[in-house]
């Protein structure tokens, strides 16, 4: 699948914004987060509205027609990507409100937790629709299976949380007191990107061992001989773009070492030992490596994706 | 709209012989240039006359070499285009509507006024059916001519789709596969007509007629491989002499 | 199949109009001629669709013609006359007005006309007005005119007319209703191709076995039941040992041969005179068999003569053999057998010896009978029509070798041995053939005269050396030497030759190369740039070009414009008048004579005229006899529609034949209809004649057939055509070469025409295959016709090239393995000539001594409209570069030595693995040539189509 910069750039950004939006309310409720510091809170839910807000609209880039993105909410009864639109906006009221609690009003108890629990619902939602749009895709193999999904819901909150801790490492909140979550997210990831990973291929052999079948011709070897035109053409551009093998295991070591190595290095192990001022230097380029990370595996997770329609192009 | 219908009064398709097809395009370029001007109209060619061509079709023919597990080998051309599917995932994933299924003849079709081009229906095509239209900025695709096989407008043994209209080898058959009485519906019985990549489960409309068995040369001749020797003298007096006796015969 | 609209309610608009008018016309994105109804609408065309009434059609439409809209509005059409003004091949041209154009070229030829009209060379490629262009090249005087047919097809007709009559390609067409075995002998895609598809179709349905004899596994072959992978050029070796096959099992139609075939016909066995081999001819010219009851030899065609078949017979002192004698002496043969065949065709004996045993089983174990009652040309009424239900055909795979005419002619034998030429079941005429063997008329050329025409057409038929058109110190008449001894039986002329003649000043100088739709500088000319070379060639004495003029008309900008001084634009097939004659290559089926009309869909939007009128006009400034009345105003001035009317070539014998008769109820022959037009498009643009019922097989001996023949002008006499096994035009030429008569080749050609000019079909290995090291050169090379491109004509449109832009070379896996190359390698292909530089795609379906590419997709940079960074002139190759042009010894043609016909198909090859840094652009590259229609960039986006559109978009 062709790996469209915008929408690289569309998921990390709203991934990063939703993870906040779905723990910053979580981390509030269980101490980790003072939501007396309405600093703090500025400095957390504005760039998580303001990254799902740039990620709608980066989403929109891509369309052929933008001004008509509105008609994308209609079809929420049978489309992920309309509920994932529907979502995302529903996550706007609660979102918006528990922000106004905790900077103006300085406290989110009372009533405002509630707004809060919906501001977690709405965004891990935003994220789940999001996976569910790539999972229901049964002509792209690799995408076809919940680690899909779990990969959504993992690394959003992951990249999320990269994020709170370096602003929060800003606001004299010592890293270690989010030792315990951090290490369940990367724990979450890394297995949801592994197995992800680890049927990848499988899951493409599957088919292109009977890519007889495509073409009435089942259990016979097919070479395409020629195409039915010479230069690429729209299906071939969008969904025949292939990464070598070779550079997909390289990128996915750089995007192990990025997005999982490296969180659990800065904001598991480190915290432990090193005090504040010195900690600030690390997370903050920690959470810049783990968002470098997401936006190569986001690159890798449509790279790698074959479409089943390149074996009627003799790709296997 | 999008949700797909239960079922359909009509399921209007396509069944496409395999073991006529020879590969010859022109369902290609009549499916081309009936479309350009049609319902969904223009089909839009970029570069047309340079480098890098590339175009809005609906159809697109493909040739292969195929082999089968005993190792004998054929070639094989193969038409490609929507398949109009029952279970039209393409239908199913549009967040606005635009693609939806006939409930009268199951036609997928695209409300172009309602598409906003996010392509996400051409992802989720496993035949590649959908193409988009890059200057229009909307997904395009077959339309089984909808603005032909109703049209008071043409002679009515012209109300076909285009390609089925002009294949010259009769290879391509139109009807509603869900009149177990159809025409086309007894040749997918008799010809044992098969689905595209059934297990994507897809259901789709169209049918394929596969290939037949390769047969050899000779192979129904009898058991004899070769023809037998007038007599063992061969050569021309042996056949002279046979004629002499024929000719005598006719006398 | 038919529905009514259902209630939808989505908006769809199920009935738009589809047209303000619909007119029909007739097809020319290939040499098919198809009927099409072109739908318009606001002036533009809307739609081409197939005219289901048509004969040729019948309704279905090729992929070329239904993207006739792009060739139609294709930016490299030629918008105005154009004089070159840069040196040749610069590309530099100044538009002119007609006027000027037309005074110049009549400057031109009236200067030759006065002095020596043979110093015009007038040549026309894919022409479809032969009747016209052969007819005032005769008024004009000149012998120098043929179409493309030497370089295309002439071993196939030759082969044809000479044996049966008829011929292959598409003048004859197998049985699709009846045939149960079908056998495809090289046959490519680009003639007939619709009939030919819509017959494999009916086979298909019919269950019918398809055979396919062919190196490469395309098209049509690809659905065969079976395809035969024969090495090329051996053809010939394979069906001599079918013949083989089945004359020792007796499987042969003795019946048939005798009503038939010259079978029992006496031959002369008089070696070292010069009547030896000739048939023994009675006082009144008609030739004897010997009557194997009453002893004694008799006419053929006395009523209840029983020939006999074999035995050596003394006919007045003379011995004499029946030709079938010969026949079972030659091909019973052990050199003939399967066994001796089978390496060399690069297939197994048992193949051969199976597909023998197939021919044999379907034409005997189940002969097919008609209900059809019908009455010989002996007088004897028969209650059916007994069949053979074998057919084959064959194209350009066996005519382009250098041993074509003999393999064809091998076919026609093997074809009329089991009784399959127009029985039912097999392969059947399509009138006006059969014609009388062999064919007629001579040609003519000789005592050609300044301001004189000739004394007829100037191609035609040698019925022997008295034929050939030589000057009397043994020079030859015509520029490109048809009809001398290097191809005694050039029926088609030669054009692949005129150029180079012609600046070599071999056999003489000319003044002005007169060319119509022929891309000679490209891929219709073998060695091109040798071709470039001659047409650029300048007097080292004067600076002149040794071709001092050159007049070229086309409708589109192909490699060939740079190369003229004069350029005449021609228009698109759907802006003309047209007529498809029966005089020259008519469109008829085997159940009726057919012809047809082109009619203006559109009017030009150029300064364009057609091609034919400025020809017509040429010919009345010219003051040509038959085209100015007697006070010299022009005879035709309403211009082509006018002379298809008007014209007659014989009283009462006009283009066209349908509607004649004032009152136009007459076909064939009858007076002119000044409303024939009319009638013509009323009827959708063409006219089918159709042949009694009972005269629709046998024609060659059906007296109802033979009778209306004669009626429609088609055979001057109703007798019976008897085909020819053995053929005594050829025997005249050996025994030239044997020393005998008055004219006879030169020493160095003797041998070469004794062993090719057999009166027996013979096989022989191809000339490039004898010159050539297989060792050094171990592939054959060749070319296939993709469907949905015409010659160079696809490039150009729009739609066409987006299918194919880039042509492979095409080898076998094991191939490729010998050789280190992998799928997806450039590699370099080596003749004996050059080295041209393409990319590789491995295949199964390919004889594993051949490669093979899809021909003319490459371009040359500036051609066609098309930009210079388009594939077809950087990835696309020409297979053209590397075919020589002459034979090793540097004299001779790379052609048949019997009809001249290019052996493009003898090609010699190797292939090497391009370095690394030799991938990705194709070799040699041309420098681009200035596209004369100007430079505007071309368009980044065609929306054709969007005006139709019935449907307002909601934003």
């Amino acid at each position: 699948m062709y790996p469209a910069a915008s929408v690289i750039l569309f998921t990390t950004a709203s991934g990063v914004g939703y993870g906040i939006l779905a723990l910053a309310p979580l981390l509030v409720a269980y101490g980790i987060l003072p939501d007396e510091d309405r600093w703090l809170g500025g400095a957390l839910m504005l760039p998580a509205l303001g990254l799902v807000t740039v990620g709608l609209l980066s989403s929109t880039f891509h369309l052929g027609h933008p001004e008509r993105a509105w008609r994308a909410l209609s079809q929420w009864k049978s489309s992920w990507l309309s509920r994932e639109g529907v979502m995302a906006i529903l996550s706007y009221p609660p979102a918006l409100a528990y922000t106004y609690a905790w900077v103006f009003l300085g406290s989110v108890d009372g009533p405002w937790v509630w707004a809060g629990f919906a501001t977690v619902l709405t965004a891990f939602g935003t994220l789940f629709t999001t996976g569910m749009i790539y999972r229901s895709l049964k002509p792209v193999p690799a995408w076809a299976t919940d680690w899909t999904v779990t990969g959504y819901l993992t690394l959003g909150p992951l990249t999320g949380l990269a994020v709170i801790i370096a602003i929060a490492s800003g606001f004299g909140l010592h890293p270690v007191r989010f030792q315990a979550v951090t290490i369940v997210f990367v724990l979450a990831a890394a297995i949801a990107k592994n197995a992800y990973w680890a049927r990848l291929q499988a899951a493409w052999d599957d088919h292109a061992q009977n890519a007889g079948a495509a073409i009435a011709s089942p259990g016979n070897t097919v070479r395409s001989i020629e195409w039915p035109h010479t230069e690429a053409n729209y299906v071939l551009k969008e969904m025949g773009y292939g990464v070598a093998r070779k550079h997909a295991e390289k990128l996915r070591r750089i995007t192990r070492n990025l997005l999982l190595v490296a969180p659990a290095i800065v904001f598991c192990l480190l915290p432990s030992l090193l005090p504040l001022p010195y900690l600030i230097w690390a997370v903050i380029p920690g959470a810049v490596l783990t968002l470098a990370g997401v936006a190569i595996e986001r690159w890798l997770f449509f790279a790698e994706a074959k479409h089943v329609v390149s074996l009627y192009y003799g790709v296997e | 709209m999008t949700c797909l219908p239960d079922k359909t009064t009509r399921k209007l398709g396509l069944v496409i012989d395999l073991d006529t097809c020879v590969g010859c395009q022109a369902c290609v370029t009549n499916c081309k240039e009936w479309n350009t001007g049609g319902h969904m109209a223009p089909l839009t060619d970029t570069n047309p006359y340079g480098a890098e061509a590339d175009g809005v079709w609906f159809n697109r023919v493909h040739s292969y070499e195929v082999t089968t597990p005993e190792g004998s080998s054929r070639s094989l051309h193969f038409p490609r285009s929507c398949l109009h599917c029952e279970d039209a995932a393409c239908v199913a994933v549009c967040p606005t509507g635009a693609s939806y299924k006939r409930t009268s003849d199951g036609i997928v079709l695209v409300d172009e006024d309602k598409c906003i081009g996010c392509k996400l229906c051409s992802w989720a095509c496993p035949y590649g059916a959908r193409e988009y239209d890059v200057f229009e900025g909307v997904m395009k695709k077959c339309t089984l001519c909808v603005d032909r096989i109703y049209n008071e407008n043409l002679d009515q043994e012209d109300r076909v789709p285009a390609c089925v209209l002009t294949c010259p080898t009769g290879a391509r058959h139109y009807g509603d596969l869900n009149d177990p009485q159809s025409d086309v519906s007894r040749l997918v019985r008799k010809r044992g007509g098969r689905d595209l990549m059934p297990e994507m489960g897809y259901k789709p409309t169209n049918k394929y007629l596969p290939q037949r068995e390769k047969t050899n040369v000779a192979s129904s001749v009898n058991q004899s491989p070769a023809l037998a020797p007038l007599d063992d003298t061969s050569g021309a007096s042996g056949l002279l002499g046979w004629v002499d006796r024929m000719l005598e015969r006719m006398d | 199949m038919h529905f009514g609209a259902p209630k939808e309610n989505d908006g769809v608009d199920t009935s738009p109009p589809v047209a303000d008018e619909v007119k029909t016309t007739t097809c020319y994105m290939c040499a098919c001629r198809c009927g099409i109804r072109v739908f318009l609408k606001d002036g533009q065309i809307r739609y081409i669709q197939g005219n289901r009434d048509h004969p040729v059609n019948k309704g279905v439409l090729c992929g070329k013609g239904a993207a006739g809209i792009m060739n139609h509005l294709s930016p490299a059409r030629l918008r105005k006359p154009l004089k070159r003004v840069g040196p040749r091949g610069s590309g530099e041209f100044e538009e002119i007005e007609w006027e000027e154009a037309l005074t110049t070229a009549t400057t031109w030829l009236g200067d030759i006309r006065r002095t020596d009209p043979k110093k015009l060379a007038f040549f026309t490629g894919r022409d479809q007005s032969q009747s016209l262009t052969g007819w005032w090249a005769k008024q004009f005087g000149t012998p120098n005119f043929a179409a493309h047919g030497g370089f295309c097809s002439v071993n196939m007709a030759a082969g044809g007319l000479y044996s049966i009559g008829g011929s292959f390609w598409e003048f004859g067409e197998p049985d699709w209703d009846h045939a149960r075995l079908f056998l495809m002998f090289g046959v490519a895609e680009d003639h007939d191709s619709n009939p030919i598809k819509i017959g494999l179709g009916k086979l298909k349905e019919r269950g019918a076995k398809v055979i396919a004899i062919n190196p490469a596994r395309t098209g049509y072959a690809a659905i065969a039941d079976d395809w035969i992978g024969i090495r090329p050029g051996t053809d010939g070796l394979l069906v001599l040992a079918l013949v083989h096959e089945l004359l020792r099992a007796g499987k042969i139609d003795l019946e048939y041969l005798l009503n038939y075939t010259n079978a029992g016909w006496l031959v002369r066995q008089t070696a070292g005179d010069e009547q030896d081999g000739l048939f023994i001819r009675g006082s009144e010219g008609t030739p004897l068999v010997w009557d194997r009851n009453r002893g004694h030899a008799a006419p053929h065609t006395d009523a209840g003569v029983h020939a006999s078949l074999s035995g050596t017979h003394q006919v007045d002192g003379v011995s004499a053999v029946p030709v079938f004698q010969l026949i079972a002496d030659r091909y019973t043969d052990e050199a003939y057998a399967p066994d001796a065949a089978a390496e060399r065709c690069g297939l197994s004996a048992e193949t051969i010896k199976r597909l023998a045993a197939e021919i044999a089983d379907a034409a005997f174990n189940n002969p097919l009978s008609l209900p059809i009652s019908w009455t010989d040309s002996k007088g004897t009424r028969h209650e059916t029509m007994t069949g053979r239900p074998v057919a084959m055909h064959a194209m350009r795979g066996i005519s382009a070798h250098s041993n074509g005419f003999q393999t064809c002619r091998a076919l026609h034998l093997l074809q009329m041995l089991i009784g399959a030429v127009d029985t039912p079941g097999s392969f059947r005429y399509k009138p006006p053939f059969p014609k009388p063997v062999p064919p007629g008329p001579t040609p003519a050329g000789k005592g050609y005269a300044p301001d004189t025409p000739l004394s007829g057409m100037p191609l035609g038929f040698p019925n022997g050396p008295e034929d050939l058109l030589l000057e009397d110190d043994g020079t030859p008449i015509r520029i490109d030497k048809a009809f001398t001894w290097e191809n005694p039986m050039s029926a088609h002329g030669a054009m692949h030759r005129v150029i180079a003649n012609a600046a070599a000043g071999d056999p003489y100088p000319i003044d002005t190369l007169f060319l119509y739709m022929a891309n000679m500088a490209w891929n219709s000319s073998m060695d091109i740039q040798g071709t470039l070379d001659a047409l650029t060639a300048t007097d080292p004495d004067t600076g002149d070009y040794r071709i001092p003029h050159i007049i070229y008309s086309d409708a589109y900008v192909s490699e060939t414009i740079p190369y003229a001084d004069l350029i005449l634009p021609d228009t698109t097939y759907l802006e003309r008048w047209d007529c498809i004659s029966l005089l020259d290559r008519p469109i008829s089926d085997a159940e009726g004579a057919g012809d047809a009309i082109r009619q203006p869909i559109v009017e030009p939007d150029r300064d364009v005229r057609p091609f034919q009128t400025v020809l017509l006009d040429l010919g009345a400034r010219l003051g040509l006899s038959g085209f100015v009345n007697e006070d010299n105003s022009p005879k035709f001035p309403g211009g082509y529609a006018d002379y298809i009317v008007n014209h007659e070539r014989a009283p009462g014998v006009g283009p066209l034949a349908g509607w004649r008769g004032e009152d136009g109820q007459s076909q064939g022959n009858g007076s002119i209809n000044p409303d024939q037009l009319e009638r013509y498009i009323e009827n959708g643009c063409f006219y089918h004649g159709e042949i009694p019922k009972e005269a629709r097989y046998y024609k060659m001996a059906n007296q109802a057939y033979l009778d209306w023949a004669v009626g429609m002008g088609f055979l001057g006499s109703a007798d019976h055509i008897v085909m020819q096994l053995y053929s005594e035009p050829v025997q005249k030429f050996r025994n030239g070469a044997r020393g005998h008569g008055v004219n006879q080749p030169p020493d160095h050609l003797r041998d070469r025409v004794e062993q090719a000019c057999d009166p027996l079909p013979s096989w022989y290995p191809t000339l490039e295959d004898e010159a050539t090291d297989p060792e050094a050169y171990p592939l054959h090379a060749l070319t296939q016709r993709p469907m949905h491109h015409y010659h160079s004509w696809g490039s150009q449109n729009a739609w066409l090239r987006q299918i194919t832009s880039q042509n492979r070379l095409f080898v076998h896996h094991e191939t490729a393995a010998m050789f280190g190359v992998a799928d997806d390698d450039w590699v370099w292909v080596e003749s004996r000539h050059g080295r041209v530089k393409g990319q590789v795609k491995l295949v199964d379906g390919v004889n594993k001594n051949t490669v093979w590419t899809w021909n003319a997709i490459g371009k040359r940079r500036g051609s066609w409209g098309l930009d210079k960074g388009a594939p077809e002139s950087n990835q696309a190759f020409l297979l053209n570069h590397i075919i020589p042009e002459k034979l090793d010894d540097g004299a001779l043609s790379n052609s048949d030595p019997i009809t001249g016909q290019a052996a493009w198909f003898d090609l010699r090859v190797r292939i090497t693995k391009a370095e690394p840094d030799e991938q990705g652009l194709t070799e040699p590259m041309f420098n681009e040539v200035r596209d004369p229609t100007g430079d505007a960039p071309r368009p980044g986006k065609l929306d054709y189509g969007r005006s139709f559109k019935t449907r307002e978009l909601a934003e």
